[in-house]
């Protein structure tokens, strides 16, 4: 049996989801992008075309809500369907777009450039949880122009893995969208098995941006999966209590449903987020919170009580080391999403509220990811006696007895989870030896060993070359002569 | 000559087949083979490998242990065939296995007992709750080079101290060599009492026990 958190009860799903409805029409959502305004009113929405606020009828919802796909899969650069959105699967990503990286040696946070997203990108490619990569910091030594889609860039040179991603404005998703479909060999294709999703923001409180929602329209038509991230901050960008968040997460994200599947009906879409709670004391939005992984938790079950795909942001903390805050949050809150059949789980790697991505903390919380997939396979029923069969032959009453049956060897590895180095099992004496290390020092190695090991993916010459063509064209528009040099750099004649 | 059968009983042990492993074993006396030239080429090869394999920490225990027994197995099948014709496998050496009095607990002692047994050495494991009379009696009777003390407890691993002392006041070191394991064995607890040596797993107990004797 799986275990499963669900923290609203039966009678509460209903209840959020008819005050979402209400919300809808009063005060309604504001709608800053014009096509999406048009799409509305078209459909029977009432717009206000001086407020850009959109009183959204429950029927339109309800017709999109009927369009959207219950599952869709993401491809891995082989074509093989790698991530599925739906249902109870769980997968894990890092976290997206931070802005600096711990530097190992000097707990400096440092600006991320070119070489601090390939390092990452590097490590989280051999790390099995990890099912999918994240664009996960944008790299300053490009212009702003270039922050999204250049990130995108490095991440399908060095990877063959999913991608969770986002674009930000309207004209850089097309060209994001493009340089996927190079890869995958034209749009059609690129429809056909995606192999990025984009994330796509609303803005607290009820607002859907000209980009946001103008995003919304492009991947849609484009086919493209889209995942809404609603991030109601409760207390101070949503209503203080946990279930006025909840709701107002499920507001935006139907009428983000709705523009999208107006759009586009049939499109994939994610029911996701990444709310938090709002720090009293700081101002801050604690990403590590529990509260904030209580909202995420029950969002998801209202999500699938509509049979749609979920995602949230869990599994990271606000701590700017890799300290004990850092793994305990972490560790719970990946613990919470996965027993929550959250499809996609980001937040890995991250510390300081998703400012900062650190190399060596993937490699701590694929651990902590792995403690949480065990512990949603559950308790199995291996054998057909649970106990009795084992005591059939051989057995002298003796500490080891067990270690020398045929069946421990064949079925441990099906029940327990074995740990990489950074988990410390060993007896002092060796841990001694090894050179007292912490949590944080095994971690830097096992990153330098992952560092060590890494090969590059082997990709279509082709595609790549006009991929770096297509990117190289972008940035010199934004001004660059050339493309900051790293290992998979074309070689120039 | 025999390289594929060799192959095939290194294989048996890495793969923990004990059954394989005997077949082998008495395929190896139908062809005429050497039984010693079956135990050096072919068994221990397979044990030297899984052993290899568990200090990287890419093999387990419950490979190391169904490794173990069958070498053991196998072993038993060609003793006496070694007895008909007058040899021996080389006997690394006699060892006394004992987990101290006032502590029961003898998984990890019992893994040093099949690994020593596995790479040739003779192996008398007490059991649990012994006390040092008992094992240095035991010692003396069969004239064993090595006592290996166990302890899991920090109430307990003081008695390993017992018996070093006791063995000194006989005057039975250096003939007799001790080593200590046991979660709490640290180095430094077996230099202070005196130990000749600790390891911390039963692949480096059979190195040290080897080199206790010599035979390294």
């Amino acid at each position: 049996m799986r275990p499963k958190l669900t923290l609203l009860s039966e009678d509460l799903i209903p209840r959020i989801l008819e005050e979402a409805y209400q919300i809808l029409l009063k005060p309604g959502i504001k709608v800053l992008n014009a096509e999406a305004r048009k799409l509305l009113a078209e459909a029977g929405a009432q717009v206000d075309e001086e407020t850009c606020v959109v009183k959204i009828p429950k029927q339109i919802v309800q017709t999109a809500l009927s369009t959207v796909p219950r599952t869709f899969h993401l491809y891995d650069y082989d074509g093989n369907p790698k991530v599925e959105y739906g249902g109870d699967t769980v997968q894990f990503d890092p976290g997206s777009s931070g802005v600096a990286v711990l530097d190992p040696d000097t707990f400096e946070h440092k600006t991320a450039e070119t070489p601090d997203l390939i390092r990452l990108i590097k490590v989280a490619e051999q790390i099995p949880q990890y099912d999918a990569q994240a664009t996960m910091v944008v790299c300053d030594d490009v212009p702003k122009d270039l922050h999204d889609l250049y990130r995108l860039y490095l991440v399908m040179l060095y990877s063959k893995k999913p991608i969770v991603t986002g674009a930000f404005t309207n004209k850089t998703v097309h060209a994001m969208i493009e340089m996927l479909a190079i890869f995958a060999g034209g749009q059609e294709e690129l429809r056909r098995q995606p192999r990025a999703v984009f994330d796509v923001c609303p803005s607290p409180p009820l607002i859907w941006s000209n980009f946001g929602a103008g995003n919304l329209i492009t991947l849609a038509r484009a086919g493209v999966p889209a995942e809404i991230v609603s991030m109601p901050l409760a207390g101070a960008a949503a209503p203080v209590t946990l279930l006025g968040a909840v709701t107002q997460h499920a507001a935006e994200c139907l009428s983000g449903i709705t523009i999208h599947q107006l759009a586009k009906p049939g499109a994939p879409i994610v029911w996701g987020g990444a709310p938090a709670i709002f720090d009293m004391r700081k101002g801050g939005t604690p990403m590590g919170a529990v509260e904030t992984a209580m909202i995420d938790s029950s969002y998801a079950q209202v999500g699938k009580s509509l049979g749609l795909p979920t995602h949230a942001y869990l599994g990271t903390t606000e701590s700017k080391i890799l300290d004990m805050q850092a793994g305990l949050e972490s560790g719970m809150g990946a613990l919470i999403g996965a027993l929550s059949g959250i499809n996609m789980i980001s937040g890995a790697g991250m510390l300081d509220s998703l400012l900062c991505q650190s190399a060596e903390k993937l490699v701590i919380d694929a651990e902590g990811i792995a403690m949480a997939r065990r512990m949603i396979e559950g308790m199995k029923v291996h054998t057909e006696t649970l106990a009795t069969g084992f005591y059939d032959n051989e057995i002298n009453f003796k500490g080891g007895d067990f270690l020398k049956q045929k069946i421990t060897m064949k079925l441990f590895k099906k029940e327990q989870h074995i740990p990489s180095s950074v988990i410390d099992r060993d007896s002092i004496r060796v841990w001694k030896e090894a050179g007292r290390l912490d949590t944080f020092g095994r971690a830097k190695l096992r990153v330098r060993e992952l560092l060590a090991s890494y090969t590059p993916p082997t990709l279509d010459p082709a595609k790549v070359e006009r991929l770096h063509a297509f990117v190289l064209d972008l940035a010199r528009k934004a001004g660059m002569r050339a493309l900051p040099a790293h290992e998979l750099s074309p070689v120039t004649a | 000559m025999h390289e594929e059968l060799y192959k095939q009983m290194a294989q048996s042990i890495i793969d923990g087949e004990k059954e394989t492993a005997v077949e082998l074993a008495q395929k190896s006396i139908e062809l005429g083979i050497p039984p010693l030239d079956a135990i050096t080429n072919g068994f221990v090869v397979g044990v030297n490998y899984i052993g290899d394999l568990f200090g990287k920490g890419e093999a387990f225990l419950p490979e190391l242990v169904m490794a173990g027994e069958a070498m053991k197995a196998a072993v038993a099948v060609l003793e006496p065939e070694l007895l008909k014709l007058g040899e021996a496998r080389e006997m690394m050496g006699r060892v006394v296995l004992a987990t101290v009095e006032g502590d029961i607990h003898e998984i990890g002692k019992t893994l040093v007992g099949t690994m020593l047994s596995a790479a040739g050495f003779e192996v008398t494991d007490l059991g649990v709750d012994q006390p040092a009379e008992k094992i240095i009696g035991k010692a003396l009777e069969i004239d064993a080079q090595i006592i290996g003390l166990s302890a899991l407890l920090t109430t307990t691993m003081v008695r390993q101290r017992e018996v070093i002392e006791e063995l000194d006041k006989e005057g039975l070191r250096p003939r007799i060599k001790v080593m200590v394991g046991g979660a709490p064995i640290t180095r430094e607890w077996a230099e202070k009492i005196k130990a000749d040596g600790t390891s911390e797993d039963a692949v480096g107990a059979v190195q040290l026990a080897k080199k206790l004797v010599g035979k390294e």
